[in-house]
């Protein structure tokens, strides 16, 4: 791990704005040095403020305070707490060449000139820019610029990292691949991580936290695997991935729907819905399966199909399937969950935190 | 055969007499005049051989020089902060200060005069403290002070123009990096506006070199060029000097504009 990454802390961290409206709710969160945790959430739900107050851009409200390791920062500007932000727009200097631009922390920390650009040369090089150094920044593609971006943040050797949608700017394609270029570098460098995304599939494959926000406030915080498995309420179950919600009525632990019944889990909570997700439905013959329908629609994605099923009274089941058949519209099928990956939303927070389902 | 160049050749024509009739004719006939009075063609080596003309030539450059610099100075600092800050009466403030725009050169030269002239302000106060008045509408200072006041309400709304299009993730990047406010203002903001002072800037020496009302009114001791060019050509009815100086001084701005626009050319190729 890195000897500078540090833990971050925050405590009783709200953010009112001057026009009344309340970006953040007051929250208090851990982050572990080394540690990579992403907030993920709609636009709006406080990410950015959030990221914004650990970096020192943004002032949480009286009483919120923020923990770098043991020192407190909140009353330190960002250009006093040692951090390294990564921009969606990249933020380089257009004025300097691609060297000068990773140098530039050091610069300002009076590093000699010989031993700033050397250090630099370094930064670039791990970043497969060796040889870009001299260039202009109009010279270089949106994914090495953004290679740049973070060449830059790492050469003051931060005790935090924040990234602020660094790829929402690129194509799909280079995404993908400079997402999985800043996962091996975060994961080799042990470094602090904070990282703000809309993207659900970014998240999920780099943070060994995701905090899921919404409206000011962290619905949950958890493992990419919590967070999916087992969300812990109605707005991260449906913000997260796609999941079928049906509704019938209830008998004992079983749920009676317009197309069969559904087991659900033993002890499940009283109540007259419950989620699944796609790839949990297993397609059967009609007659074998615990719900029957009719086939809606069918989507060939290459790696899976997926299935709309109308169960009658208006209400469908979204199913991904990996069988390789096609489907013709009106088709009758048979449906089966397995009662273990049935989740009751009595067991869940609902958005509000208070309002009933 | 109608073809397009033909037909735009048809809709320039209008333009193209104009330019013909009232710049190219004017202009060939100045530089005539010029060479054709009693030196010849000497009469354009008269502003650096002639020790008068030299020495208006000499100072208008400087104190349009000077001009300029202080008016960047005042109008880059008032500038950025009229954009980046809300208070009440900003809007009134920003009409106020761009206001003197419509006043022509005699109204900024009589407001001078009111203020450090021999009845001005500054005098009386002065002499009501120090029992000396302090007079200077008259010198130099007069004159720097009325094309000051004509350049910044020019400089100051292409200053905030300018800074509303900076890119704010550009100075959160460098104080994320350490830079304290000196540094972000060096590295991030100046860089970012310098197009558009360099081009505010040529502006306001252009109209510094070619004012004439406020020189005129303040009747100063400098020869500002314009002035030299208005006396020889109605007092000593020296038409072919007046005509090699107004050339001279025209060469002079339009070089200056010319280099500014390269220099502004390449640095925002290079910010592209």
């Amino acid at each position: 791990m890195d000897d500078n990454a540090a833990s971050v802390r925050l405590a009783g961290c709200a953010k009112t704005f001057p026009d009344g409206t309340q970006a953040l709710k007051p929250l208090d969160l851990d982050i572990a040095a080394g540690e990579t945790i992403v907030f993920l959430g709609p636009s709006g739900c406080g990410k950015t403020t959030l990221l914004r107050i650990i970096a020192g851009l943004t002032a949480p409200d009286l009483g919120g305070r923020v923990y770098f390791g043991d020192d407190e920062v909140t009353a330190r500007p960002i250009e006093r707490r040692n951090v390294g932000m990564v921009f969606q727009s990249y933020a380089l200097f257009p004025n300097m060449s691609v060297l000068d631009n990773v140098a530039y922390g050091l610069r300002v920390r009076g590093v000699a000139g010989a031993e700033r650009r050397a250090q630099a040369q370094r930064l670039l090089e791990m970043m497969q820019l060796g040889a870009f150094g001299e260039r202009r920044i109009d010279q270089l593609s949106g994914g090495q610029r953004q290679r740049v971006a973070l060449a830059r943040a790492l050469a003051v050797k931060p005790r935090v990292l924040l990234l602020d949608e660094p790829l929402t700017a690129l194509d799909a394609k280079l995404r993908e691949s400079l997402r999985v270029e800043i996962d091996r570098l975060l994961r080799s460098l042990g470094i602090t991580s904070v990282y703000v995304t809309h993207d659900q599939g970014e998240a999920m494959a780099l943070g060994d936290r995701i905090a899921v926000m919404s409206h000011g406030r962290v619905e949950q915080i958890g493992t990419p695997q919590d967070i999916y498995y087992r969300p812990a309420s109605a707005f991260v179950a449906d913000f997260i991935g796609t999941m079928n919600r049906v509704t019938g009525t209830r008998e004992n632990a079983v749920l009676r729907l317009p197309g069969g019944a559904l087991t659900l889990p033993s002890h499940a909570p009283a109540s007259e819905h419950a989620l699944f997700r796609p790839e949990d439905v297993r397609i059967v013959e009609p007659a074998r399966g615990a719900l029957r329908g009719t086939v809606v629609s069918a989507f060939f994605l290459g790696n899976l199909t997926r299935v709309v099923v109308d169960l009658g009274g208006a209400q469908s089941v979204i199913v991904d399937t990996l069988l390789r058949r096609s489907f013709a519209k009106g088709e009758a099928v048979g449906l089966d969950v397995d009662a273990s990956s049935i989740l009751v939303p009595g067991a869940l927070r609902n958005a509000a935190g208070e309002r009933a389902d | 055969m109608t073809s397009p160049s033909i037909r735009l050749g048809v809709l320039a024509l209008p333009a193209l007499v104009v330019f013909v009739a009232f710049w190219l004719l004017p202009m060939a006939r100045l530089v005539a005049v010029g060479a054709g009075g009693p030196r010849g063609v000497a009469a354009y080596a008269a502003i650096v051989t002639d020790a008068n003309y030299l020495s208006s030539l000499v100072s208008t450059v400087v104190l349009s020089i000077v001009v300029t610099f202080a008016t960047l100075v005042v109008s880059g600092i008032a500038g950025m902060f009229l954009q980046r800050n809300r208070f009440p009466g900003r809007g009134l403030l920003v009409s106020l200060l761009t206001f003197p725009l419509a006043f022509p050169g005699v109204v900024v030269g009589f407001m001078v005069i009111m203020l450090a002239g021999r009845q001005g302000l500054i005098g009386s106060v002065t002499d009501a403290l120090f029992g000396s008045k302090l007079v200077f509408a008259y010198s130099i200072a007069g004159l720097f002070l009325g094309y000051l006041y004509f350049s910044i309400p020019r400089v100051i709304l292409t200053v905030m123009a300018a800074v509303e299009k900076l890119d704010g993730a550009l100075e959160e990047a460098a104080r994320s990096l350490g830079a304290n406010g000196w540094q972000v203002l060096r590295d991030v903001i100046i860089p970012g506006l310098r197009p558009a002072l360099i081009s505010a800037g040529a502006i306001c020496f252009a109209t510094s070199m070619g004012a004439f009302g406020t020189a005129f009114t303040l009747a100063t001791n400098i020869n500002v060029l314009p002035i030299t060019i208005y006396t020889e050509f109605t007092n000593y009815a020296n038409f072919s000097i007046a005509a090699a100086l107004s050339i001279v001084l025209g060469i002079i701005t339009w070089a200056a504009l010319a280099f500014a626009r390269t220099l502004a050319g390449s640095t925002v190729a290079a910010a592209a």
